[in-house]
């Protein structure tokens, strides 16, 4: 490759990089521009105090924070259910899987994740579908069903992670502790997880983000547009994305839409906040328990 | 090997059966649902012909075209746009922001889909309905260039990462013979990273094809067979999204088990063909 084909690369690069910062950096300079203003305590909590809407005293009807809870109770329940499962599932991959089995399992794997997430959605709620007919009455659409669709959504990633993450640990590190007579299981906990913590907390974040921001999953299985804060795991619930998808294609007045915008807002520094959360939570462990 | 072990290792095993299982049970259950359709012999049927509920025809091709050639589209501006940007974060960035870039693409993966849309509904429409296509402003170019910007961070990230992947002595070695990180990226960490970057590939055409909202907020959701970029379109996503609300047992909310088998069916042609792609002798460096 020749000095003028190496320049045209670096333009090249250069070029795609600048183009995609600015096209999102434009898109939310214009979501902060019109979100900011509508941002107030009426956004989140409409007419009621805010005390008692959080003590849950009064529910709240025309503002944000059912849909955050129904959100948050989601992103939890849907993540507490996928990181054991894709956590073990990666480590089977990695370290024991023997190589037949590896490949069904990896095939298998690379189609979880390529499954889009409106197919896992249509699942769940065929599975509810399926359920009523077994059993009349039985459960229908409703958070804990949307949050097993989610789990079962982010798995891939997490497995992917884990797996990527064991595989890619150097030779000499991985029998260090072997030849010190660890077993198995406690060079995986001890020499082989801690060793690739950052790699793991990538795909955890990753699965965190997902979980929060999907919109497909939840609209087939049980979010609806006004459902008050969900006091059980079966009952149907609100969430912010929805919200702002019901306010896109329904808004009838410019304060409506305005409370689109500040919704949408809410949403993008709550992905932002749960990721630099996470991040910062990982790396300060990191450092404190293992590089002592 | 104490106990503790041997249960340990044998919930790894049961995580694994279990996903895998559960992997092959979506497509049952899709499939269970829309048997009524195959016992009709409506299946293939369905998938050739117009959907007009008036006239009888409940078909989804024009869904299907509308999904291939967005998604196709949105890989086209997206894939080299990727690329340009994994090449930028690897190689040609000034040292002190590369970190900062990984950081602030992986962060942009987390963007909700349906903020992007929603943001693009009110800027970017507008802006082709005045400027560019006219009409509504609702088309398949706008989303496929929305898509486009949804599914690039996620390609940078499996790109970076594959082109991390590659021993840093082999870069040394290049930095040792004179040779400049350029080539160094061009003619070792490219050859060498190459199934990681079908791997992104893969997986931004599956979140393309796969992605709901843009398709539903910004294709514009009409039902004729799409004849230009700057023509509206719905999606499969979209359709099964915008049908569900119907009866259970009409022809017509069958077909979004239809669409939901295509859909899977057209990922697991993709793993395929990215498994077989894979299998080709890889290129040795040097």
């Amino acid at each position: 490759m020749n000095r003028f084909g190496e320049l045209l690369l670096a333009l090249f690069s250069w070029c795609c990089t600048l183009l995609l910062t600015a096209t999102v950096g434009i898109l939310m300079v214009f979501l902060l521009r019109r979100g900011l203003p509508a941002f107030n305590m009426a956004l989140f909590f409409g007419d009621t105090p805010p005390l008692d809407a959080l003590l849950l005293i009064k529910p709240v009807f025309d503002g944000l924070f059912p849909a955050l809870f129904g959100t948050l109770a989601l992103v939890l329940v849907a993540v507490c259910c996928a990181v054991p499962v894709g956590l073990a599932t990666g480590i089977y991959l990695a370290e024991y899987a023997a190589v037949a089995p590896k490949r069904v399992l990896n095939l298998l794997f690379d189609l979880l994740a390529g499954i889009p997430s409106i197919v896992v959605g249509l699942a769940g709620f065929a599975l509810a579908v399926v359920l009523h007919r077994t059993f009349s009455g039985g459960i229908g659409p409703c958070l804990l069903l949307s949050a097993l669709a989610l789990a079962f959504l982010v798995l891939p990633y997490l497995i992917r992670a884990t797996q990527n993450a064991l595989e890619a640990v150097d030779p000499v590190t991985r029998r260090t502790a072997l030849a010190l007579g660890a077993s198995k299981v406690q060079n995986i906990f001890y020499v082989l997880l801690p060793n690739r913590l950052a790699d793991l907390t990538g795909g955890v974040i990753l699965a965190v983000g997902r979980c929060a921001e999907d919109t497909a999953v939840i609209m087939l299985t049980g979010v609806v547009a006004f459902a008050g804060v969900p006091n059980s795991l079966l009952r149907k619930y609100e969430a912010v994305p929805f919200y702002i998808y019901t306010i896109s294609s329904q808004y009838t007045d410019f304060q409506e839409l305005q409370r689109g915008f500040a919704a949408a807002l809410v949403l993008l520094f709550l992905c932002a906040a749960l990721f630099l959360l996470a991040f910062f939570i990982q790396r300060h462990l990191k450092e404190r328990l293992f590089y002592r | 090997m104490s106990i503790f072990s041997r249960i340990v290792e044998r919930l790894f095993f049961l995580a694994a059966a279990g996903s895998a299982l559960l992997t092959v049970a979506v497509f049952l259950l899709l499939l269970y649902l829309a048997l009524p359709l195959f016992e009709q012999g409506g299946f293939w049927a369905l998938i050739r012909s117009p959907w007009d509920p008036g006239a009888g025809f409940y078909g989804i091709y024009p869904m299907l075209v509308g999904s291939l050639s967005i998604a196709f589209l949105a890989l086209l501006i997206g894939f080299p746009l990727s690329l340009g940007g994994a090449f930028f974060i690897t190689c040609f960035a000034p040292l002190f922001l590369r970190r900062h870039l990984l950081n602030l693409v992986r962060l942009l993966t987390g963007v909700p889909t349906v903020v992007y849309s929603f943001a693009a509904l009110f800027l970017l429409v507008p802006f082709l309905r005045e400027n560019l296509t006219g009409g509504s402003g609702l088309n398949i170019l706008g989303a496929a260039l929305m898509l486009a910007v949804l599914i690039a961070p996620t390609m940078i990230i499996f790109f970076v990462d594959a082109l991390r992947r590659v021993p840093s002595g082999f870069l040394q070695a290049v930095t040792a013979l004179g040779g400049s990180p350029a080539q160094g990226l061009v003619y070792i960490a490219l050859p060498l990273a190459w199934p990681g970057i079908l791997n992104g590939l893969l997986l931004g055409l599956g979140r393309a094809m796969g992605d709901t909202m843009i398709s539903l907020m910004i294709a514009g959701n009409a039902v004729a067979l799409p004849e230009s970029m700057t023509d509206s379109a719905r999606t499969l996503t979209a359709h099964i999204a915008l049908v569900i609300a119907a009866d259970v047992s009409s022809l017509e909310f069958q077909s979004i088990f239809a669409c939901g088998i295509l859909l899977y069916l057209f990922t697991a042609l993709l793993v395929l063909m990215v498994r077989l792609l894979g299998k080709f002798p890889k290129r040795s460096p040097g």
